[in-house]
Order: structure tokens, then sequence, then C-alpha cells
């Protein structure tokens, strides 16, 4: 029984980071219908950004967790927003308009040049670097279940801008201008909405997200390498497709089910930790069979 | 629009500059020409209609003139400015609303919030009046302000839709078939409104196919034809127009 609640907790601690990365992927495609490749690598852009600036920190400042961790989320987060930013601006728009197979084909490209990118030029990232915990405290135990302080912080943040995102999306004028240029984008800018603010918005908002995982993700291994995207991002697209793509309830729901679908199958299948990456494509696979608009997606006819 | 602006005089004469003015505009989708050239003018505080079957152009006139679409050549003036290399959202800010054809509310969004969204480029704090005001216009859709506007019916989507193009306080009015697929009832009160919307001082270009109940209304008609304007005058003398009488009102 024990048992069976360490793995539920495992696996919310991993769904808050795939939920916080099909985010991305679920705005992305709700406003321009492009599966963007490429967001595996602005989370783990985000993961190099932090580890960056706590490598520029003093000394001094490295071990005092209250003044790094929030730099070190500040430099993550911005390092993945600007990427997503620019990544739109010059690999995405400019094609807007073409035939769907084009800027897909080119997030598979932007994708391969930021992984190889960072494997070349930054300075150790041939193989993993070491990344710092940025977290003491040791664990609690709640009925039986040995619980990190550092698994509550992930899951408790993930929560925090998940709900905050919500919010602004359900809430705020520009939110609301998401949501029109999300159904109708040409009557959107009927409306004076700048849909290409919208779109620049929509990428921010995922990249924002994407940083804080590629962080939370070091802090909890310990390590990144330039390939944690790919594998993080393929898992969190399925989180988004399970969810139903373009649904943000979806994206958070998905991430979580994910996650814990990969700690229970890890858990009781044989050789189940040999096979943890396959859990996800199995689900999608599902998904794609029985349920192709996911959870929460509405049929593509209700949509238009 | 709920204010007790002066309206400006309803039917404006020929003398002043022209609130909008068309010149010799094409618009093509890809090799397709589909409006070859087509001026026209639209007077302030005046109702002009373009009429014309299906396919002859007028949407995509309309879309053009909302930035939605680029001319491959000709010219769009509003207010004595070119407007025509403009993108949408400023086509809006400069004061052209427009209620596309097809209704096209936002579905899975409240009543309210359409009209919101329709006040989107606004900053001053008269909204809530105007949003008021519409309500009062339309008192179902005020019923249902909480409602998802997919659950209205095709004719109050209509009424969602013009007041949603009222919202932003436009200058001129865009509409396109407004009147499309509404019954007769839901017809005269679309057309009504028209008529107040036109007493309160909003220009309006009006896009029908209904060719009587829009030229018995219009200051000036033109008809439009494959992408040309074929014929043009007052309303009045159009619908009396032996040939528009067999083209467009059913005779022969
Ligand atoms: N997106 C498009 N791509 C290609 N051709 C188009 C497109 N939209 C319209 N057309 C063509 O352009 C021409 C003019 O169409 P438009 O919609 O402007 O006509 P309309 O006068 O509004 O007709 P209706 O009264 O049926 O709405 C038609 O031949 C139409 O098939
Ligand atoms: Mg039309």
């Amino acid at each position: 029984m024990s048992q069976l609640l360490q793995q539920l907790v495992n696996g919310l601690v991993l769904g808050a980071t795939y939920g916080l990365i099909a985010l991305g992927y679920t705005m992305v495609y709700g406003i321009i219908q492009l599966i963007n490749f490429a967001h595996g690598e602005i989370y783990m852009l985000g993961a190099f950004g932090g580890l960056t600036m706590w490598k520029a920190l003093p000394t001094g400042l490295q071990t005092k967790n209250y003044i790094a961790l929030p730099l070190v989320l500040l430099a993550g987060i911005v390092t993945s927003t600007v990427v997503a930013v620019l990544m739109e601006r010059w690999a995405y728009r400019p094609l807007r308009g073409a035939p769907r197979l084009a800027p897909l084909i080119t997030a598979i490209g932007v994708s391969v040049f930021l992984q190889e990118a960072v494997r070349v030029f930054y300075p150790g990232a041939k193989g993993p670097l070491a990344f710092p915990a940025l977290f003491t405290g040791k664990s609690i135990t709640i009925g039986g279940v040995e619980v990190k302080y550092l698994s509550i912080f992930v899951v408790a943040l993930a929560v925090a801008l998940m709900i905050a995102l919500q919010a602004f999306v359900r809430t705020s004028s520009t939110g609301r201008a998401m949501r029109a240029t999300a159904q109708d984008p040409d009557t959107a800018a009927l409306m004076g909405i700048d849909i290409n603010r919208i779109i620049v918005i929509t990428f921010a908002l995922g990249g924002v997200l994407a940083g804080v995982a590629g962080v939370l993700t070091g802090m909890q291994y310990g390590a990144i390498d330039v390939h944690i995207g790919y594998i993080a991002g393929l898992k969190a697209f399925t989180a988004a497709v399970l969810g139903g793509i373009g649904n943000i309830t979806g994206a958070m729901l998905g991430g979580f089910l994910i996650g814990i679908i990969e700690a229970l199958g890890t858990q009781y299948l044989p050789q189940g930790s040999a096979y943890k990456d396959a859990y996800a494509f199995v689900v999608l696979i599902l998904v794609l069979v029985f349920r192709p608009t996911g959870l929460l997606g509405e049929s593509v006819a209700a949509r238009a | 629009m709920s204010d007790p602006v002066a309206a400006p005089p309803p039917a404006a004469g020929a003398d002043e500059q022209p609130m909008l003015q068309v010149r010799d505009l094409r618009v093509s989708y890809g090799a397709i020409e589909a409006v070859k050239g087509i001026t026209f003018d639209v007077h302030r505080g005046q109702v002009v209609t373009l009429i014309g079957g299906n396919g002859a152009g007028k949407t995509t006139t309309l879309r053009t003139i909302s930035g939605l679409l680029r001319a491959a050549s000709g010219q769009v003036i509003f207010e004595g400015e070119r407007i025509d290399r403009r993108p949408g959202h400023l086509i809006l800010r400069k004061g052209i609303a427009q209620s596309p054809e097809g209704r096209r509310i936002f579905a899975q969004m409240t009543i309210r919030e359409n009209l919101e969204l329709g006040a989107f480029s606004r900053k001053d704090d008269g909204v809530e009046a105007d949003i008021d005001h519409v309500y009062e216009l339309f008192p179902v859709l005020g019923e249902r302000r909480t409602q998802k506007a997919g659950t209205l019916s095709g004719g109050e989507q209509q009424m969602l839709a013009m007041g949603r193009a009222m919202m932003s306080r436009p200058r001129l009015l865009l509409l396109d078939e407004p009147s499309m697929g509404l019954s007769p009832i839901m017809m005269r009160k679309i057309f009504s409104t028209v008529r107040e919307l036109r007493s309160t001082g909003t220009t309006i270009l009006l896009v029908e196919q209904n060719a009587q109940a829009a030229l018995s209304l219009a200051d000036q008609g033109y008809v439009i034809e494959t992408g040309k304007i074929v014929l043009s005058g007052p309303g009045r003398q159009l619908l009396d127009d032996e040939g528009v009488r067999k083209a467009y009102l059913g005779e022969d």
C-alpha cells in the first residue's frame, strides 16, 4: 500500500514537469496549429540558462539557496522565453500561411540545431553537467511515504503556475484575446486584436513554464545534458495529446497522468524500469486509436 | 453609441469628401481574381449597399477594406487616409468595424465575453454602459449574457455579431449579409436596427443578397457582378430598375 502511495507521489513529481512542458505544446498548437517539436529544446535551454547563472554567482552566494534558487529560476525563465520568442520570429513567422508540413519540418530542424549548438559551444556539454540541488531540507514521512521537501516544492510551484496561467487565460483581456485567436484568428483581427502579438505572448508563456521545468529537472536529478529535451519533450507532447491538444486543463491533467503511469509501470511491470520511457508512447498510441481528441478535447468540427 | 453626440446629417451631401473611397480595387486568391477593379464611395451618415449574387466578390471587398486580405492593386481611403496596407487590427482602431458573413461569433465564449472582445481596443471607461446599451437594443442578449454564444439561435447570433461590432464605437460599420438565413420577423428586426444605427450617426456599408430590403433602406446602392460594378444609383432608383428587378428581385 505504502509502495503504491510512494509511486503515486513519484508520479506527481514527474508529472509536474511534464505538465509544465505540455502547456507550451498545447498553447502554441491552440493558436497556430503547430506542433512545436523544438519545444523540448526550449526546456533544455532553460536548464542550461539556470546552470549558467549559478556558475556565474560568487562562491559565497552559490550555497545560499534563498538567493541562488530565485536567481537560477529567473535565468532559466529568461533563457527559455527569449529562445521561444526568437524561434517564433525567425523560424515560424516567415512560414505563416505555408503548407502545414513546412513549419513541422522546420521545428525538427530547429530542435536538432539547438541541441547541437549547445553540445558544441557550451563548455563541457558534450557530456552530462552537474546541477546544484539548490534546496536543503530532508524529507517528511506522510502515511508511511517518504516525501522530499524538494518534491513538495516542485509540485507546489508547478500547480501554482498552472493556476496562475488558467486565471490569466480566463479572466484577463489578453487571455480573452488568446482564446478568441485560437477559435477564429480572422474574426479576432476584426476585434482589433494584433494576432502577431498574441502569438508572441503564447510562445513566451510556453517559454516561461518550460524554463521553470528545466531548472526543476536539474535540481531533482543533479545533472543535465543536451538530450533532456528530447525524451521529456516527447512525453510532454504525449501528455498534451492525452489531455486534448489545445486544451490547457487537459495538458496539466495529461502531464500528471503520464507521470503517474510511468511511475506505476516502473514499479509494477516486469522489468518495468527498463521500459520507463516507453509507457508514454503506449499511451499515445492508445489515445490516437481510441480517443484521438484526447480526454478533454473537442472534436475538430466543434472547434471550427 | 449611447452618448448624445450630435448626429451628423442623415443624408450627407455629396459636396464633402466621402468617408470611404474605394478606388479601382483588385483582389485575387492565387491566380483567381475575385474583385476586378471596383470603385465606389461611402459618404458620412449614409447607408450604402453592395448587392450581387453568389461569388460576385462582395465579401472579398469587405474583407479587403477590413485588412484581412491584401489588395493586388487599387486603393482604400478612409477619412482621407490610405488604409489598404494596414493590418486588420489597426483598421479597427481607425474606426471601421465589421460584422462578418456567417456571424462568426465566438461560440465557446459567453455573450458578455463576445461583447467585451468587441471593445478590445478601447481604453475608456464607457464600455460597461455600451454593453448595457446592446442589452437594451437586444434584450435576449442581456437575459442570456452568461451563456455560451454558441447556444444562441441564428438570428440571436446575428444580433450578437452586430452588437459586438458596435462595441468598438465605429464610425463606419461593415455588415456582411446580416439577414442571411433569418426568418422574416428576425430580418425586420435586423433591418430596423440598421436604420436605428444610422439615426445615431453611424455610417453603414451593407452587403446583401436580399436586394429588396437593402435597396429600400439604402441612400446609395451598387450592383456587383463577377468582381465588377455593373450599376449604381440611389437605392430607390435601383429598386425601380428593370434589370435589377429581373436579376435580383425574382421578376421576369
Ligand atoms: N479563400 C478563397 N480562396 C479562393 N477563392 C475564393 C476564396 N474566397 C472566395 N473565393 C472566390 O472569390 C469569388 C468571390 O467570392 P466572395 O466570397 O467575395 O463572393 P460574395 O459576393 O461574398 O458571395 P456570397 O454572396 O455567396 O457570399 C468567388 O468566385 C469565390 O469562389
Ligand atoms: Mg459573401
